[in-house]
């Protein structure tokens, strides 16, 4: 499967039974410079819809919201010294969490990179 | 306010097509950043970086009585003046608010060059008109008549230099002279608001995208970048110079801003100058210093400083120091709160956080 995106920016890609979290390219862009990411626990419980951790930028504060529900099974540790990988590789070393989908419909009601590309333009 | 409405610098195209990122400011169409703002402002720090200012505005004074509508006008004492001198100074309310913070160029003695802050510079202009007419004075708005492009940095003279036959050596700090920057007529000034060395090239708005092209071309070895309002915005914080709107406005006096050293009570009759009389009698009841975070986060514009829930001052200014890798920002708090070394809680988003005031600036530089 390919990447499937939320409204609020965020990405998720399934490797395997696990999906991948971070936020798009688009995001990264529109924050600037990365200087803290706030991930939960693992094994701690996310919600689609719901908060699961905070980004800060040199500009601006944002809250993260999962795209999915389950369990996350790992978090990026690497960001707490490289935050500025979610610039310059979002959808690679700038991952946040993996989380354990409690249900993989879930992922139907997320748009896929052509629709997301489309609420982008139309958002601005 | 739709992209249609905002007011363009003659430079907005360059901006562009040098692939900037563009935001509202001030009602102005803006770049915030070209290659980021940590890049940019490094640049400034290290080698040099050119900013767009042409939104900000200016105001030329001329005739017998410049000097006495200026010296009612403002704190600091414009008589002190020299030809080819600059001055930082302030319009005051007769509150000793602050209608804004200006720089004074001097040309004669009754010809006067006065630039003021983008957002505010209708709002001044109608201030400064209103009071002129009681004097006998020409004074004009002539912000459409002015492009305005800063060059900021270590190698800013160096670069400036290839560009025009003007000896910026013999220009001293906060003055100016008139010259040709890349064949443009120009008055060159060295201020800034970035803690670095660095000029101010006014040119018309014509010329300003060849001149800014030119600037770019003749500073490419020595590493100069585009930079936009998100590094300016860093660079001065560190540097503590005032933001107008942030750190300061017609509810702070000079002296709750900590910039006393800018009011000059001897100099005679000024609006708000019995206000400014009695807080120096009496002391302020709150005064602008700088802080560093102790635990993580960034306190931003409006966070409040609290103690014991209550909230007792408010950061003006917040943001991450490239520079100094730290949390850093300005606060307004109670006076017996201003030595360093104090703590402050700052409720970020509703949680409590750790801060502690420093002695400011945050950074200054090294002078050879």
């Amino acid at each position: 499967m390919s990447k499937r995106f939320t409204k609020s920016h965020e990405y998720i890609r399934m490797d395997g039974d696990v999906g991948v979290v971070g936020i798009s390219d688009h995001a990264q862009k529109e924050l600037g410079d990365v200087i803290f990411v706030e991930l939960p626990e693992v094994g701690s419980a996310v919600t689609a819809g719901e908060q699961f951790g905070s980004i800060e930028s040199v500009k601006a504060f944002s809250d993260l919201y999962s795209p999915v529900s389950g369990e996350v099974v790992e978090i990026n540790g690497s960001l707490a010294d490289k935050p500025e990988s979610v610039n310059t590789s979002p959808y690679e070393d700038g991952w946040m969490i993996k989380v354990r989908l409690r249900d993989t419909a879930e992922l139907d009601a997320l748009m896929d990179s052509a629709a997301y590309d489309a609420w982008v333009a139309e958002e601005s | 306010m739709t992209g249609q409405d905002l007011k363009k610098t003659p430079l907005n195209q360059t901006h562009r097509d040098l692939g900037a990122r563009m935001v509202e400011f001030g009602g102005w169409d803006m770049p915030v950043q070209f290659s980021g703002i940590v890049a940019e402002h490094h640049a400034v720090r290290n080698d040099a970086g050119l900013f767009d200012v042409s939104h900000m505005g200016e105001i030329e004074i001329r005739g017998p009585e410049s000097l006495a509508l200026l010296q009612k006008l403002t704190c600091n004492d414009v008589s002190k003046m020299q030809d080819g001198r600059c001055q930082y100074n302030a319009l005051l309310y007769p509150n000793a608010g602050f209608v804004d913070d200006i720089l004074i160029y001097r040309r004669s003695a009754d010809d006067y060059f006065v630039v003021v802050n983008a957002s505010n510079a209708d709002k001044d202009w109608e201030w400064v008109r209103q009071e002129a007419a009681n004097f006998d004075v020409d004074a004009a708005n002539t912000s459409d008549q002015w492009a305005q492009i800063a060059i900021q940095g270590p190698k800013a003279e160096r670069i400036l230099a290839k560009t025009t036959e003007t000896s910026l050596v013999d220009l001293g700090y906060y003055r100016f002279t008139s010259g040709a920057v890349a064949g443009a007529e120009a008055i060159i000034s060295r201020t800034g608001y970035t803690g670095e060395d660095g000029f101010e090239v006014y040119v018309k708005p014509e010329e300003a995208p060849a001149v800014f092209r030119e600037l770019l071309e003749a500073g490419r070895e020595d590493g100069i970048v585009p930079a936009g309002l998100g590094a300016r915005d860093t660079l001065r914080l560190e540097a503590k110079m005032a933001l107008y709107g942030n750190d300061i406005d017609e509810t702070t006096t000079p002296l709750n801003a900590d910039l006393g050293w800018m009011v000059k009570l001897g100099k005679g009759e000024f609006h708000g100058r019995d206000v400014l009389e009695r807080q120096t009698a009496n002391g302020v009841e709150r005064i602008l210093v700088g802080f560093e975070m102790v635990d993580r986060g960034i306190a931003r514009h409006g966070h409040p400083i609290v103690e014991n829930g209550r909230e007792i001052g408010i950061v003006t200014s917040g943001s991450h120091s490239p520079t100094l890798e730290k949390s850093i920002g300005l606060a307004y708090v109670p006076i017996a709160l201003r030595q360093p070394g104090t703590e402050l809680t700052i409720s970020i988003r509703g949680k409590d956080a750790k801060a502690r005031v420093v002695s400011t600036p945050f950074y200054k530089r090294k002078k050879d």
